[in-house]
C-alpha cells in the first residue's frame, strides 16, 4: 500500500450540499484541507493540539520525556512505536486521563487554541469534552441501549438545549452505523458485533462534538473488515476533528495518517509526513524499526 | 459510508475551557461523603470497644482482669463472678464442633470439587449452604425436641465406651455440652466448607494432572496434590469456623443446660461465655455488678473472636497469596 | 520400543482398595452433613404444617400459658412477631444498605489501595466477625440503658441489626463494584462527566444486579437473628406499628416459646419456625437468582 501524500482530498460534491446548516464550515474545510501539513501555521479555527515538552511520571517512574509535537488541524497523526515506549502514555496526557491513574501526574504544556489545557484555571472534565477518547476494546455501557449509549455523551457531560434525538442520529451517520441499527434504537449496545460497537463508541464520542478525537489502538480487538470499515471512517471523520491516532500495527499508520511520530523508550524520535517515516526516515533508529529489525 | 459535517459554529467545546461547571462541585462533596462514611466506621469500632470496656469495669475492678477472666466461680446468688466455667464450657463446645465439623466439612469441600460428577456439583453445593440459612433459633428448637431425645442413646453408649477418657463417664443429662458442640457442628460446616472449597479451587491444575499422569489414583492424586497445597487455606477456613462457633448464642443456650458450675463431664450441663449473656441480661438488669459481669463476659469473648477471627483471616490470605505467586517466565 | 511389549500392569489391589475405600468415606461424610438438613426440613413440616392456619397468621399471641382443660383459654397467632420482624428487619436495611453501599463506594472508588481504606477494609473485616450476641449487648449499652429515647424499642433493635448487616453488605459490595470494567469509567470520564455522575450513572446501574444480591443476602440474615434483639426491642404481644417502643419479632416470639410446658405453644413455635425458614430460604434465593442474571458474573 501506497503511503498518504500530502495533499488531502476535498470532500466529495454530495457530501457538501448537506451542509446546509453551516456553509461557511465547508469553506473553512476546504481552505484546510488544501494547506499543506508541517510547518505551516493552519487558519485559527482552534483544532491543533500543540504539545510543548510534556513529562509524564508513574510515581517516580519517569516515563514519558520531553515530548514536543503538534497535531495538525484536520488531519490523522499517528503515534508507533514498539511497546513500552510511551505512546499511549502521551495519548492519555493529551486529554488528561493520566493523572486519573493512583501517582501518575503529567507536566509541560498541551495548547488546545489559546489555552493550555494544563493550566490550573482550566476544568479537567471540560477538557474532555473538548478532547474526546475512543479505547481499544469496544466498550458501549452495558446497561443502555445504543439509543441510550449515544446521548450518553449528551447526559454525561450536562450538555444542554440540544435536541437529542437529531444529535443521536447526526452521530450515528458520522460513525457510519446509521443504516444498521436506525430500526433498533432500544435494543442493547451490547448487542452488536465488535466493530458496530466501536463504531458505537465512536458515535458516542463525536456526539459531544469535540475538537479532537484521540483514539488507542482502535482496531486491535476487531476483525479485518471491521478494521477496514473503521480505518475508512477515520478517513471521513478527519474533516470535522483532528485525530490522533496510537497504533501498534505499522501498515495502518500507513493507509490511514497523514503524519506518523515515532516513539521509543518515553522519547519522541521523530515526526514527519508518513510517506516520509516509512520510505526514508531521518533517525536510523525509525529505519531499524519501521523496517522490522526489532519490534 | 457516509459521513456528515457536523460541526456549526456556536457549541464549540474549546470555548468552555475557561468556564468552570457548577455541577463539578458536587464531585468534592460526594468524595467527602463517602469518605465520612468509612471514617464513621473506625469510629463505631473503637466506640464499641471502649463503652464495652467501661461498662464491664467494675466487674474487673471487683475481682481483677484475671480474677474474673480466670476465676473459676460463677456464682449469681452470691454476688460472684468468675468466667472460668463459661470459658471452659465455650471451648469445649468449640472443640466438639471442630472435631465433628471440620472433617465434614473438608469432606464435602473435597467431594464436591474433585470427585462429584459435574451435573451435581452446584446443587450439592447449594444444599449445604442452606445449612447456613437455617436461624439458630431454629436450630435450638429442632435441638431440644429433636436431637436431646434422639441423641440419648447414643450418647449413652458414647459414655460408657469411653468413660476411661477424661470429662467422659457421667450420667447423660438432656441438656449438655456434648449436644451444644453437635449443633455447632451442624452450623460450621457450611463456612468451614464454603471457604475450603475456594481454597481447592485455587489448586493449579497443572499440579493435579502432573500426579495423575504418574499414574495416582483419584485419591492419591487428592492426597499429593490438592490438600498439602490447600492446607493453610484448610486451616482458615476451620479457624473461621472456630469463631462462628465461639460466638455462637441462642442455638447453644437452648441446649447446654445453662448450669455454672465447672465443666467436669461433656455429658453434664454446662454453659457458655454467649449464653450466659443471652440467658441472664433479663435478671441482671436491676443488679449493676451482675450486668457488669455479663458485659465484661462479652468483653472476654469478643477479644477471644477478634483473636481467632485475625489468625483464621492470616491464614487464608496467605494460602490465597501464596497460590497466586507463579514462577518467573511462566505463563499463569 | 522394546520387543516384547510389556502389558499394562495393573495397580496394585492395596491402591486399589485405599482409593475405593477414600472415596466411599468422602461421599458418606458429604451425605452426613445433608442428613440435618434433611432432617430438620422434615421436622419443620411435620411439626410446624399442623400449626400453620389462618389464626395463625391474623392473631397476636395472647401470652397466656393455657393448660389443658382450660377450654377458653387460647394461646393466640404470631401477626405481632411477623409483622414486627418485617418492620424491624426494614428498617435495619434501611440504615445499613445506603451506609453499606456508600464504604464500599468509597473504598472502590476513592481508597483503593491507600492505606486508610486499608485500615477500613481491616475494620469491616473485624466487624464480620463479632458475634451477634456483642452487638445487640453494644446497642443495650449505648442506646438502652441511657434511655435515649426510652428502654427498649424496635428502632434500637433495627441499628444492632443494621450493624450486624453493615460488613456483609459492604464486603459483597466491594467485590461487585470491582467487577466493573475500569474502562467503563474511563470512558465515561472521556466524554467528560464529573466524577459523581460516573458513579451514579454508570458505576451503580451497572453493579446494580449484584449489590441487590449482597443486599438481600444480609436481609436473609439479619431476619433470623434472636440475640441482638433479646436487648434491644425485646417483646411484645400485641402488633404494633411504633418503633419507639419494643416490639415482637419472629425469633423472639419462637425464643420464647420453645420451653413452654404447652404443647401447643411448642407447636406454635414450630409454625413460627417454618415460616421464618421460608422468608429466608425465600429471600435468599431470589438473591441468587438475581446473581445469575447479573452482567458482570
Amino acid at each position: 500500500m501506497n503511503p498518504r501524500d500530502t495533499e488531502t482530498q476535498t470532500p466529495p460534491a454530495e457530501l457538501r450540499t448537506r451542509d446546509v446548516n453551516a456553509p461557511s464550515e465547508t469553506a473553512m474545510a476546504d481552505a484546510i484541507a488544501s494547506a499543506t501539513v508541517k510547518g505551516e501555521q493552519p487558519p485559527a479555527t482552534g483544532r491543533t493540539l500543540n504539545v510543548d515538552s510534556l513529562q509524564a511520571y508513574y510515581g517516580d517512574n519517569h516515563a514519558v520525556r520531553d515530548i514536543t509535537l503538534t497535531y495538525a488541524a484536520n488531519r490523522v497523526t499517528a503515534m508507533i512505536g514498539p511497546s513500552g515506549c510511551g505512546k499511549s502514555t502521551v495519548l492519555r496526557c493529551l486529554n488528561r486521563m493520566h493523572e486519573e491513574i493512583p501517582n501518575a501526574r503529567a507536566e509541560g504544556q498541551v495548547m488546545l487554541d489559546e489555552i493550555d489545557i494544563y493550566d490550573s484555571k482550566v476544568d479537567v472534565v471540560a477538557v474532555r469534552r473538548a478532547i474526546g477518547m475512543v479505547f481499544q476494546k469496544p466498550n458501549p455501557f452495558p446497561t443502555m441501549s445504543i439509543f441510550d449509549n449515544v446521548a450518553a455523551g449528551l447526559r454525561l457531560a450536562g450538555i444542554k438545549g440540544v435536541d437529542t434525538k437529531q444529535r443521536v442520529e447526526e452521530s450515528l451517520r458520522g460513525a457510519g452505523l446509521w443504516e444498521e441499527v436506525k430500526d433498533r434504537l432500544g435494543s442493547p449496545g451490547i448487542g452488536l458485533s465488535g466493530g458496530q460497537q466501536q463504531r458505537l463508541c465512536i458515535a458516542r464520542t463525536i456526539a459531544v462534538k469535540p475538537e479532537v478525537i484521540l483514539m488507542d489502538e482502535p482496531c486491535s480487538a476487531l476483525d479485518p473488515i471491521a478494521t477496514l470499515k473503521i480505518e475508512e471512517l477515520i478517513e471521513q471523520l478527519k474533516r470535522d476533528y483532528t485525530i490522533v491516532i496510537v497504533t501498534h500495527n505499522m501498515q495502518q499508520a500507513a493507509r490511514v495518517a497523514d503524519t506518523t511520530a515515532f516513539f521509543l523508550l518515553g522519547d519522541l524520535v521523530e515526526h514527519a509526513p508518513t510517506g516520509k517515516i516509512f520510505s526514508s526516515p531521518d533517525d536510523s533508529r525509525t529505519e531499524d524499526y519501521v523496517s522490522g529489525k526489532f519490534g | 459510508m457516509a459521513a456528515t459535517s457536523l460541526k456549526t459554529g456556536t457549541d464549540r467545546p474549546s470555548r468552555m475551557l475557561g468556564r468552570s461547571s457548577a455541577s463539578r462541585s458536587l464531585d468534592p462533596l460526594m468524595q467527602w461523603i463517602l469518605t465520612g462514611m468509612a471514617a464513621f466506621i473506625l469510629l463505631l469500632i473503637a466506640f464499641f470497644f471502649v463503652r464495652l470496656f467501661v461498662e464491664a469495669k467494675p466487674a474487673f475492678d471487683e475481682f481483677g482482669y484475671f480474677g474474673f477472666t480466670f476465676g473459676s466461680d460463677w456464682n449469681v446468688a452470691k454476688n460472684i463472678y468468675g468466667a472460668l466455667p463459661l470459658l471452659t464450657g465455650t471451648l469445649i463446645t468449640s472443640a466438639i464442633a471442630l472435631v465433628i465439623g471440620v472433617p465434614v466439612a473438608v469432606a464435602v469441600a473435597v467431594y464436591v470439587t474433585e470427585l462429584c460428577p459435574q451435573r451435581l456439583r452446584q446443587p450439592l453445593a447449594s444444599l449445604v449452604e442452606l445449612l447456613a440459612a437455617v436461624p439458630s433459633v431454629v436450630y435450638g428448637l429442632w435441638g431440644v425436641y429433636v436431637l436431646i431425645p434422639k441423641m440419648r442413646p447414643v450418647e449413652t453408649w458414647l459414655s460408657d465406651t469411653f468413660s476411661f477418657l477424661p470429662l467422659v463417664g457421667a450420667p447423660v443429662a438432656g441438656p449438655n455440652l456434648f449436644i451444644g458442640g453437635l449443633i455447632l457442628s451442624i452450623m460450621i460446616v457450611p463456612i468451614v466448607s464454603a471457604i475450603s472449597r475456594e481454597v481447592i479451587l485455587t489448586v493449579p491444575p497443572d499440579h493435579k494432572e502432573a500426579s495423575l499422569a504418574l499414574g495416582a489414583t483419584r485419591w492419591e492424586m487428592i492426597k499429593m496434590a490438592v490438600l498439602p497445597y490447600a492446607r493453610s487455606g484448610i486451616a482458615g477456613a476451620s479457624m473461621l469456623g472456630l469463631g462462628r462457633a465461639i460466638g455462637e448464642t441462642i442455638a447453644v443456650t437452648l441446649v447446654i443446660g445453662n448450669s455454672p458450675n465447672m465443666p467436669k463431664d461433656i455429658f453434664a450441663q454446662g454453659y457458655s461465655l454467649a449464653a450466659v449473656i443471652a440467658n441472664e441480661f433479663n435478671e441482671a438488669a436491676s443488679d449493676p455488678l451482675h450486668r457488669a459481669a455479663l458485659i465484661a463476659a462479652g468483653l472476654v469473648l469478643f477479644v477471644l473472636t477478634l483473636f481467632v477471627n485475625g489468625m483464621a483471616r492470616n491464614y487464608v490470605h496467605r494460602a490465597e497469596r501464596g497460590q497466586r505467586q507463579v514462577p518467573k517466565g511462566m505463563a499463569a | 520400543m522394546s520387543a516384547t511389549t510389556p502389558g499394562l500392569a495393573p495397580i496394585s489391589v492395596r491402591r486399589r482398595a485405599s482409593d475405593r475405600f477414600a472415596r466411599g468415606i468422602l461421599l458418606a461424610l458429604t451425605l452426613i452433613a445433608l442428613v440435618p438438613l434433611v432432617l430438620i426440613v422434615y421436622e419443620l413440616l411435620r411439626k410446624g404444617l399442623g400449626a400453620i392456619s389462618w389464626d395463625f397468621f391474623t392473631t397476636d399471641p395472647t401470652g397466656r400459658t393455657c393448660f389443658p382443660g382450660q377450654t377458653t383459654c387460647t394461646i393466640g397467632g404470631v401477626k405481632s412477631a411477623i409483622l414486627g420482624t418485617i418492620e424491624i428487619v426494614a428498617l435495619a436495611a434501611v440504615i445499613a444498605i445506603p451506609f453499606g453501599i456508600g464504604v464500599a463506594l468509597y473504598l472502590v472508588e476513592f481508597g483503593k489501595t491507600g492505606k486508610f481504606a486499608n485500615v477500613v477494609r481491616y475494620f469491616v473485616d473485624v466487624m464480620t466477625g463479632v458475634p451477634s450476641v456483642v452487638f445487640g449487648l453494644f446497642v443495650y449499652i449505648v442506646l438502652v440503658v441511657t434511655g435515649i429515647g426510652g428502654t427498649f424499642a424496635a428502632w434500637k433493635g433495627s441499628i444492632a441489626l443494621a450493624l450486624l448487616m453493615l460488613p456483609v453488605v459492604t464486603r459483597s459490595g466491594e467485590v461487585v463494584l470491582n467487577l466493573v470494567p475500569n474502562q467503563l469509567r474511563e470512558s465515561a470520564l472521556a466524554l467528560g462527566a464529573p466524577r459523581w455522575k460516573v458513579v451514579f450513572s454508570i458505576v451503580l446501574p451497572t453493579a446494580l444486579p449484584g449489590l441487590i444480591t449482597g443486599s438481600m443476602l444480609a436481609i436473609a440474615r439479619a431476619a433470623g437473628e434472636t440475640a441482638p434483639l433479646l436487648f434491644t426491642s425485646f417483646s411484645l404481644l400485641g402488633t404494633s406499628f411504633a418503633l419507639g417502643n419494643q416490639m415482637n419479632s419472629l425469633p423472639i416470639q419462637i425464643f420464647n416459646d420453645v420451653q413452654a410446658p404447652n404443647d401447643a405453644i411448642v407447636q406454635r413455635a414450630w409454625g413460627s419456625a417454618l415460616t421464618l425458614v421460608v422468608g429466608v430460604l425465600l429471600l435468599t434465593t431470589i438473591a441468587r437468582l438475581a446473581q445469575r442474571r447479573s452482567k458482570l458474573t
